[in-house]
Protein backbone atom coordinates (compact mmCIF):
# COMPACT_ATOMS: atom_id res chain seq x y z
CA UNK A 1 0.00 0.00 0.00
CA UNK A 2 2.88 2.31 0.80
CA UNK A 3 4.66 2.13 -2.58
CA UNK A 4 1.74 3.16 -4.88
CA UNK A 5 1.08 6.13 -2.62
CA UNK A 6 4.67 7.32 -2.78
CA UNK A 7 4.88 6.79 -6.55
CA UNK A 8 1.63 8.69 -7.01
CA UNK A 9 2.86 11.58 -4.92
CA UNK A 10 6.06 11.59 -6.97
CA UNK A 11 4.08 11.75 -10.20
CA UNK A 12 2.05 14.68 -8.90
CA UNK A 13 5.20 16.51 -7.88
CA UNK A 14 6.66 15.91 -11.37
CA UNK A 15 3.46 17.30 -12.86
CA UNK A 16 3.48 20.34 -10.60
CA UNK A 17 7.16 20.91 -11.37
CA UNK A 18 6.54 20.81 -15.12
CA UNK A 19 3.61 23.17 -14.67
CA UNK A 20 5.51 25.73 -12.62
CA UNK A 21 8.49 25.41 -14.96
CA UNK A 22 6.33 26.15 -17.96
CA UNK A 23 4.78 29.16 -16.23
CA UNK A 24 8.20 30.49 -15.34
CA UNK A 25 9.56 29.90 -18.84
CA UNK A 26 6.59 31.53 -20.52
CA UNK A 27 6.84 34.49 -18.17
CA UNK A 28 10.53 34.85 -19.12
CA UNK A 29 9.58 34.84 -22.81
CA UNK A 30 6.85 37.38 -22.19
CA UNK A 31 9.14 39.66 -20.19
CA UNK A 32 11.80 39.44 -22.91
CA UNK A 33 9.21 40.49 -25.49
CA UNK A 34 7.64 43.23 -23.40
CA UNK A 35 9.99 44.38 -20.63
CA UNK A 36 7.64 47.26 -19.82
CA UNK A 37 4.93 44.78 -18.70
CA UNK A 38 7.26 42.98 -16.25
CA UNK A 39 5.25 43.84 -13.15
CA UNK A 40 1.93 42.60 -14.49
CA UNK A 41 3.47 39.42 -15.90
CA UNK A 42 5.20 38.63 -12.62
CA UNK A 43 1.97 39.04 -10.67
CA UNK A 44 0.05 36.74 -12.99
CA UNK A 45 2.93 34.26 -12.92
CA UNK A 46 3.01 34.13 -9.13
CA UNK A 47 -0.74 33.61 -8.85
CA UNK A 48 -0.72 30.75 -11.37
CA UNK A 49 2.31 29.16 -9.73
CA UNK A 50 0.68 29.41 -6.31
CA UNK A 51 -2.45 27.67 -7.58
CA UNK A 52 -0.44 24.77 -9.02
CA UNK A 53 1.60 24.57 -5.84
CA UNK A 54 -1.61 24.06 -3.89
CA UNK A 55 -2.36 20.92 -5.89
CA UNK A 56 1.17 19.64 -5.35
CA UNK A 57 0.85 20.04 -1.59
CA UNK A 58 -2.55 18.38 -1.56
CA UNK A 59 -0.92 15.31 -3.12
CA UNK A 60 1.92 15.31 -0.59
CA UNK A 61 -0.59 15.28 2.25
CA UNK A 62 -2.25 12.17 0.86
CA UNK A 63 0.96 10.21 1.48
CA UNK B 1 33.56 35.72 -18.52
CA UNK B 2 35.27 37.98 -15.99
CA UNK B 3 34.76 36.68 -12.50
CA UNK B 4 36.65 39.35 -10.64
CA UNK B 5 38.88 42.30 -11.35
CA UNK B 6 41.26 41.16 -8.63
CA UNK B 7 41.96 37.48 -9.28
CA UNK B 8 44.41 37.09 -6.40
CA UNK B 9 41.99 38.30 -3.75
CA UNK B 10 39.31 36.17 -5.35
CA UNK B 11 41.44 33.04 -5.18
CA UNK B 12 42.34 33.73 -1.56
CA UNK B 13 38.70 34.24 -0.71
CA UNK B 14 37.79 30.93 -2.36
CA UNK B 15 40.58 29.13 -0.52
CA UNK B 16 39.45 30.53 2.82
CA UNK B 17 35.87 29.60 1.99
CA UNK B 18 37.02 26.03 1.29
CA UNK B 19 38.99 25.74 4.55
CA UNK B 20 36.21 24.01 6.48
CA UNK B 21 36.38 21.09 4.02
CA UNK B 22 39.92 20.34 5.21
CA UNK B 23 38.86 20.18 8.83
CA UNK B 24 37.37 16.92 10.05
CA UNK B 25 35.88 15.75 13.29
CA UNK B 26 36.28 12.01 12.67
CA UNK B 27 38.26 9.70 14.86
CA UNK B 28 41.86 10.24 13.62
CA UNK B 29 42.74 6.53 13.80
CA UNK B 30 40.06 5.82 11.18
CA UNK B 31 41.66 8.17 8.71
CA UNK B 32 45.13 6.72 9.02
CA UNK B 33 44.02 3.20 8.06
CA UNK B 34 44.11 2.29 4.39
CA UNK B 35 41.10 2.48 2.12
CA UNK B 36 40.49 -1.30 1.92
CA UNK B 37 40.66 -1.69 5.66
CA UNK B 38 38.18 1.04 6.29
CA UNK B 39 35.69 -0.39 3.84
CA UNK B 40 36.00 -3.83 5.42
CA UNK B 41 35.54 -2.33 8.86
CA UNK B 42 32.66 -0.28 7.55
CA UNK B 43 30.94 -3.42 6.27
CA UNK B 44 31.25 -5.16 9.61
CA UNK B 45 30.26 -2.05 11.47
CA UNK B 46 27.26 -1.42 9.27
CA UNK B 47 25.64 -4.69 10.34
CA UNK B 48 26.19 -3.83 13.99
CA UNK B 49 25.27 -0.19 13.70
CA UNK B 50 22.08 -0.68 11.67
CA UNK B 51 20.19 -0.70 14.95
CA UNK B 52 21.97 2.43 16.02
CA UNK B 53 21.35 4.28 12.74
CA UNK B 54 17.65 3.42 12.76
CA UNK B 55 17.55 4.72 16.31
CA UNK B 56 19.13 7.98 15.16
CA UNK B 57 16.57 8.23 12.36
CA UNK B 58 13.78 7.75 14.89
CA UNK B 59 15.28 10.46 17.07
CA UNK B 60 15.51 12.86 14.12
CA UNK B 61 11.88 12.16 13.25
CA UNK B 62 10.92 12.84 16.85
CA UNK B 63 12.81 16.13 16.92
CA UNK B 64 11.20 17.27 13.65
CA UNK B 65 7.76 16.21 14.86
CA UNK B 66 8.33 18.06 18.10
CA UNK B 67 9.52 21.16 16.26
CA UNK B 68 6.58 21.52 13.89
CA UNK B 69 4.02 21.06 16.68
CA UNK B 70 2.88 23.86 18.91
CA UNK B 71 4.36 23.52 22.39
CA UNK B 72 3.13 24.03 25.94
CA UNK B 73 6.57 25.20 27.00
CA UNK B 74 9.12 27.35 25.25
CA UNK B 75 12.02 24.95 24.82
CA UNK B 76 14.98 26.35 22.95
CA UNK B 77 17.32 23.43 23.31
CA UNK B 78 17.29 19.90 24.64
CA UNK B 79 20.65 18.27 25.15
CA UNK B 80 21.30 15.04 27.02
CA UNK B 81 18.25 15.42 29.20
CA UNK B 82 18.87 19.11 29.92
CA UNK B 83 16.02 21.39 28.85
CA UNK B 84 16.83 25.03 28.13
CA UNK B 85 13.80 27.26 27.91
CA UNK B 86 10.98 28.53 30.07
CA UNK B 87 7.53 27.21 31.03
CA UNK B 88 4.28 28.80 29.82
CA UNK B 89 0.92 29.07 31.57
CA UNK B 90 -1.59 26.24 31.08
CA UNK B 91 -5.24 27.29 31.06
CA UNK B 92 -7.80 24.49 30.92
CA UNK B 93 -11.59 24.60 30.99
CA UNK B 94 -12.55 21.57 33.06
CA UNK B 95 -15.17 22.14 35.78
CA UNK B 96 -14.10 25.76 35.93
CA UNK B 97 -10.80 27.26 34.93
CA UNK B 98 -7.66 25.33 35.82
CA UNK B 99 -4.62 27.55 35.75
CA UNK B 100 -1.10 26.31 36.40
CA UNK B 101 2.41 26.44 34.99
CA UNK B 102 3.57 23.96 32.38
CA UNK B 103 6.66 23.28 34.54
CA UNK B 104 4.36 20.96 36.53
CA UNK B 105 4.48 18.50 33.62
CA UNK B 106 8.28 18.34 33.90
CA UNK B 107 8.68 18.23 30.08
CA UNK B 108 5.94 15.67 29.63
CA UNK B 109 7.38 13.24 32.20
CA UNK B 110 5.15 13.93 35.21
CA UNK B 111 1.45 14.10 36.10
CA UNK B 112 0.29 17.64 36.86
CA UNK B 113 -2.23 18.21 39.64
CA UNK B 114 -4.60 21.17 39.83
CA UNK B 115 -7.50 21.47 42.33
CA UNK B 116 -7.71 17.69 42.67
CA UNK B 117 -7.68 17.05 38.89
CA UNK B 118 -4.78 15.22 37.28
CA UNK B 119 -3.48 15.85 33.76
CA UNK B 120 -0.82 14.35 31.55
CA UNK B 121 0.63 15.73 28.34
CA UNK B 122 1.03 13.34 25.42
CA UNK B 123 2.31 14.61 22.04
CA UNK B 124 1.45 18.18 23.09
CA UNK B 125 -2.16 17.24 23.87
CA UNK B 126 -3.44 17.40 27.44
CA UNK B 127 -5.49 14.49 28.78
CA UNK B 128 -7.31 14.12 32.06
CA UNK B 129 -6.08 11.18 34.08
CA UNK B 130 -5.79 9.76 37.59
CA UNK B 131 -3.01 10.26 40.13
CA UNK B 132 -0.94 7.47 38.55
CA UNK B 133 -1.18 9.02 35.09
CA UNK B 134 -2.69 6.02 33.25
CA UNK B 135 -3.72 6.55 29.64
CA UNK B 136 -6.19 4.15 28.02
CA UNK B 137 -5.17 3.70 24.40
CA UNK B 138 -7.25 2.59 21.45
CA UNK B 139 -5.92 2.45 17.87
CA UNK B 140 -2.69 4.06 19.05
CA UNK B 141 -4.42 7.17 20.41
CA UNK B 142 -5.32 7.84 24.04
CA UNK B 143 -9.09 7.95 24.58
CA UNK B 144 -8.94 9.80 27.88
CA UNK B 145 -11.07 12.90 28.32
CA UNK B 146 -9.48 16.01 26.77
CA UNK B 147 -10.33 19.26 28.58
CA UNK B 148 -10.74 22.42 26.49
CA UNK B 149 -7.21 23.74 26.15
CA UNK B 150 -6.93 27.55 26.23
CA UNK B 151 -3.26 27.58 27.19
CA UNK B 152 -0.82 30.29 26.20
CA UNK B 153 1.25 28.00 24.00
CA UNK B 154 4.44 28.84 22.14
CA UNK B 155 2.44 29.88 19.09
CA UNK B 156 0.04 32.05 21.08
CA UNK B 157 2.98 33.76 22.80
CA UNK B 158 4.61 34.43 19.43
CA UNK B 159 1.38 35.85 18.02
CA UNK B 160 1.12 38.16 21.02
CA UNK B 161 4.74 39.28 20.59
CA UNK B 162 4.23 39.90 16.85
CA UNK B 163 0.97 41.75 17.51
CA UNK B 164 2.68 43.99 20.06
CA UNK B 165 5.64 44.53 17.74
CA UNK B 166 3.36 45.47 14.85
CA UNK B 167 1.29 47.77 17.02
CA UNK B 168 4.32 49.64 18.32
CA UNK B 169 5.98 49.74 14.92
CA UNK B 170 3.04 51.06 12.95
CA UNK B 171 1.69 53.32 15.68
CA UNK B 172 5.16 54.87 15.79
CA UNK B 173 5.18 55.09 12.02
CA UNK B 174 1.83 56.90 12.02
CA UNK B 175 3.04 59.28 14.71
CA UNK B 176 6.25 60.08 12.85
CA UNK B 177 4.20 61.39 9.92
CA UNK B 178 2.49 63.91 12.15
CA UNK B 179 5.78 64.94 13.73
CA UNK B 180 7.79 65.31 10.53
CA UNK B 181 5.13 67.00 8.44
CA UNK B 182 4.18 64.08 6.20
CA UNK B 183 7.63 62.54 5.84
CA UNK B 184 8.37 59.17 7.39
CA UNK B 185 11.44 58.75 9.55
CA UNK B 186 13.41 55.89 11.07
CA UNK B 187 12.02 52.43 10.42
CA UNK B 188 9.13 54.02 8.56
CA UNK B 189 11.45 54.54 5.60
CA UNK B 190 11.62 50.77 5.29
CA UNK B 191 7.90 50.13 5.65
CA UNK B 192 6.46 53.05 3.71
CA UNK B 193 7.42 51.65 0.28
CA UNK B 194 5.89 48.27 1.23
CA UNK B 195 2.64 49.89 2.32
CA UNK B 196 2.57 51.93 -0.90
CA UNK B 197 3.31 48.78 -2.90
CA UNK B 198 0.40 46.92 -1.32
CA UNK B 199 -1.90 49.85 -2.07
CA UNK B 200 -0.78 50.49 -5.63
CA UNK B 201 0.08 47.00 -6.86
CA UNK B 202 -2.25 44.74 -4.88
CA UNK B 203 -5.30 46.64 -3.64
CA UNK B 204 -6.08 49.10 -6.44
CA UNK B 205 -5.62 46.78 -9.46
CA UNK B 206 -7.56 43.91 -7.88
CA UNK B 207 -10.30 45.66 -5.91
CA UNK B 208 -10.69 48.85 -7.88
CA UNK B 209 -10.25 52.54 -7.23
CA UNK B 210 -13.75 52.87 -5.76
CA UNK B 211 -13.79 50.24 -3.02
CA UNK B 212 -10.16 49.53 -2.13
CA UNK B 213 -9.98 51.84 0.90
CA UNK B 214 -12.13 49.80 3.25
CA UNK B 215 -10.04 46.68 2.62
CA UNK B 216 -6.63 48.32 2.99
CA UNK B 217 -6.44 47.90 6.77
CA UNK B 218 -7.09 44.18 6.53
CA UNK B 219 -4.69 43.63 3.61
CA UNK B 220 -1.86 45.49 5.35
CA UNK B 221 -2.47 43.66 8.63
CA UNK B 222 -2.54 40.22 7.01
CA UNK B 223 0.56 40.94 4.95
CA UNK B 224 2.74 42.12 7.81
CA UNK B 225 1.33 39.56 10.24
CA UNK B 226 2.06 36.60 7.96
CA UNK B 227 5.42 38.01 6.92
CA UNK B 228 6.61 38.64 10.47
CA UNK B 229 5.44 35.24 11.65
CA UNK B 230 7.17 33.54 8.72
CA UNK B 231 10.41 35.38 9.47
CA UNK B 232 10.11 34.55 13.18
CA UNK B 233 9.76 30.92 12.18
CA UNK B 234 13.17 31.02 10.51
CA UNK B 235 14.98 32.26 13.62
CA UNK B 236 16.63 29.63 15.84
CA UNK B 237 13.85 30.12 18.40
CA UNK B 238 12.17 27.11 16.84
CA UNK B 239 8.72 28.60 16.40
CA UNK B 240 6.34 27.30 13.77
CA UNK B 241 3.22 29.45 13.81
CA UNK B 242 2.15 29.89 10.19
CA UNK B 243 3.02 26.23 9.64
CA UNK B 244 0.20 25.36 12.01
CA UNK B 245 -3.07 24.62 10.23
CA UNK B 246 -5.16 26.10 13.03
CA UNK B 247 -3.56 29.53 12.54
CA UNK B 248 -3.92 29.52 8.75
CA UNK B 249 -7.51 28.28 9.19
CA UNK B 250 -8.21 31.31 11.35
CA UNK B 251 -6.68 33.68 8.79
CA UNK B 252 -8.58 32.05 5.91
CA UNK B 253 -11.86 32.26 7.86
CA UNK B 254 -11.35 36.02 8.31
CA UNK B 255 -10.86 36.43 4.56
CA UNK B 256 -13.94 34.27 3.90
CA UNK B 257 -16.11 36.25 6.31
CA UNK B 258 -15.02 39.60 4.86
CA UNK B 259 -15.63 38.37 1.30
CA UNK B 260 -19.05 36.98 2.16
CA UNK B 261 -20.34 39.93 4.15
CA UNK B 262 -19.12 42.70 1.88
CA UNK B 263 -20.27 41.03 -1.36
CA UNK B 264 -22.78 42.90 -3.49
CA UNK B 265 -25.68 41.40 -5.43
CA UNK B 266 -23.63 40.89 -8.59
CA UNK B 267 -21.33 38.52 -6.71
CA UNK B 268 -24.23 36.37 -5.56
CA UNK B 269 -25.82 36.71 -8.99
CA UNK B 270 -22.71 35.25 -10.58
CA UNK B 271 -22.79 32.34 -8.15
CA UNK B 272 -26.44 31.30 -8.12
CA UNK B 273 -27.67 32.55 -11.50
CA UNK B 274 -24.71 33.08 -13.82
CA UNK B 275 -25.73 35.72 -16.33
CA UNK B 276 -25.22 35.18 -20.04
CA UNK B 277 -25.37 31.37 -20.19
CA UNK B 278 -28.34 29.12 -21.14
CA UNK B 279 -30.72 28.15 -18.33
CA UNK B 280 -29.67 24.44 -18.02
CA UNK B 281 -26.08 25.61 -17.74
CA UNK B 282 -27.06 28.03 -14.95
CA UNK B 283 -28.45 25.12 -12.93
CA UNK B 284 -25.25 23.10 -13.43
CA UNK B 285 -22.99 26.05 -12.62
CA UNK B 286 -24.72 27.10 -9.39
CA UNK B 287 -23.48 24.21 -7.19
CA UNK B 288 -19.99 24.39 -8.70
CA UNK B 289 -19.76 28.11 -8.04
CA UNK B 290 -21.13 27.64 -4.53
CA UNK B 291 -18.46 25.03 -3.87
CA UNK B 292 -15.88 27.47 -5.21
CA UNK B 293 -16.85 29.97 -2.50
CA UNK B 294 -15.55 27.51 0.10
CA UNK B 295 -12.65 26.11 -1.91
CA UNK B 296 -11.04 29.54 -2.32
CA UNK B 297 -10.38 30.16 1.41
CA UNK B 298 -9.61 26.47 1.84
CA UNK B 299 -6.84 26.76 -0.76
CA UNK B 300 -5.55 29.86 1.04
CA UNK B 301 -5.35 27.90 4.27
CA UNK B 302 -3.60 24.87 2.74
CA UNK B 303 -1.15 26.93 0.68
CA UNK B 304 0.29 28.94 3.54
CA UNK B 305 0.28 26.03 5.97
CA UNK B 306 1.86 23.54 3.56
CA UNK B 307 4.55 25.92 2.33
CA UNK B 308 5.79 26.84 5.77
CA UNK B 309 5.35 23.35 7.19
CA UNK B 310 7.21 21.75 4.28
CA UNK B 311 9.96 24.38 4.51
CA UNK B 312 10.53 23.64 8.18
CA UNK B 313 10.51 19.87 7.64
CA UNK B 314 12.98 20.08 4.73
CA UNK B 315 15.31 22.35 6.68
CA UNK B 316 15.22 20.16 9.78
CA UNK B 317 15.73 16.99 7.72
CA UNK B 318 18.79 18.48 6.04
CA UNK B 319 20.25 19.36 9.41
CA UNK B 320 19.35 15.85 10.56
CA UNK B 321 21.46 14.39 7.73
CA UNK B 322 24.56 15.50 9.64
CA UNK B 323 23.79 12.93 12.34
CA UNK B 324 23.12 10.19 9.78
CA UNK B 325 26.23 10.71 7.62
CA UNK B 326 28.63 11.38 10.50
CA UNK B 327 31.41 12.37 8.10
CA UNK B 328 32.98 15.67 7.16
CA UNK B 329 31.83 15.36 3.55
CA UNK B 330 28.20 14.66 4.42
CA UNK B 331 28.13 17.32 7.08
CA UNK B 332 29.57 20.07 4.91
CA UNK B 333 27.21 19.10 2.09
CA UNK B 334 24.28 19.16 4.50
CA UNK B 335 25.41 22.52 5.84
CA UNK B 336 25.62 24.03 2.36
CA UNK B 337 22.24 22.60 1.36
CA UNK B 338 20.52 23.84 4.49
CA UNK B 339 22.14 27.25 4.02
CA UNK B 340 20.79 27.42 0.47
CA UNK B 341 17.34 26.26 1.59
CA UNK B 342 17.36 28.87 4.36
CA UNK B 343 17.91 31.61 1.78
CA UNK B 344 15.07 30.22 -0.32
CA UNK B 345 12.90 30.10 2.82
CA UNK B 346 13.48 33.82 3.42
CA UNK B 347 12.16 34.39 -0.10
CA UNK B 348 9.24 32.00 0.52
CA UNK B 349 8.38 33.84 3.74
CA UNK B 350 7.87 37.05 1.78
CA UNK B 351 6.29 35.33 -1.21
CA UNK B 352 3.64 33.50 0.83
CA UNK B 353 2.69 36.69 2.67
CA UNK B 354 2.40 38.39 -0.73
CA UNK B 355 0.35 35.56 -2.25
CA UNK B 356 -2.01 35.46 0.73
CA UNK B 357 -2.58 39.23 0.51
CA UNK B 358 -2.84 39.13 -3.27
CA UNK B 359 -5.43 36.34 -3.37
CA UNK B 360 -7.42 37.91 -0.53
CA UNK B 361 -7.50 41.14 -2.53
CA UNK B 362 -8.58 39.18 -5.61
CA UNK B 363 -11.48 37.60 -3.71
CA UNK B 364 -12.53 40.97 -2.26
CA UNK B 365 -12.34 42.41 -5.74
CA UNK B 366 -14.66 39.74 -7.11
CA UNK B 367 -17.06 40.42 -4.23
CA UNK B 368 -17.44 44.14 -4.93
CA UNK B 369 -17.11 44.08 -8.72
CA UNK B 370 -19.71 46.20 -10.51
CA UNK B 371 -21.76 44.62 -13.26
CA UNK B 372 -20.12 46.47 -16.13
CA UNK B 373 -19.72 43.78 -18.79
CA UNK B 374 -23.37 43.32 -19.71
CA UNK B 375 -22.73 43.59 -23.43
CA UNK B 376 -19.92 41.06 -23.37
CA UNK B 377 -22.22 38.15 -22.61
Amino acid sequence: MEIPKIVGAGLVVIGAGIGIGRIGGSAMDAIARQPEATGKIQTAMLIAAALIEGIGFAALFAV
Amino acid sequence: MVISNKPLQFIIAILIACLPILGFANNPSENTTSQTETTAVAHEASAESSDESSEIKEQIKEVIGHHVLDGHEFSLLEYEGEHIGFPLPIILWDNGVQFFSSSKFEHGEAVAESNGNYYVIHHEKIYKTDAAGTLTEAHGHPINFQPIDLSITKGVLTIMVVALLMFLLFAGLAKSYAKNGGISSGVGRLFEPIVIYIRDEIAIPNIGEKHYKKYMSYLLTIFFFVWFLNIFGLTPLGINVTGNIAITFGLAVITFVITTFTANKNYWGHIFWMPGVPTPMKIILAPIELLGVFIKPFALMIRLYANIFAGHVVLMSLIGLIFIFKSWLGSSLSFMLSFAISIIEILVALLQAYIFTMLSALYFGSAVEEHHHEEAH
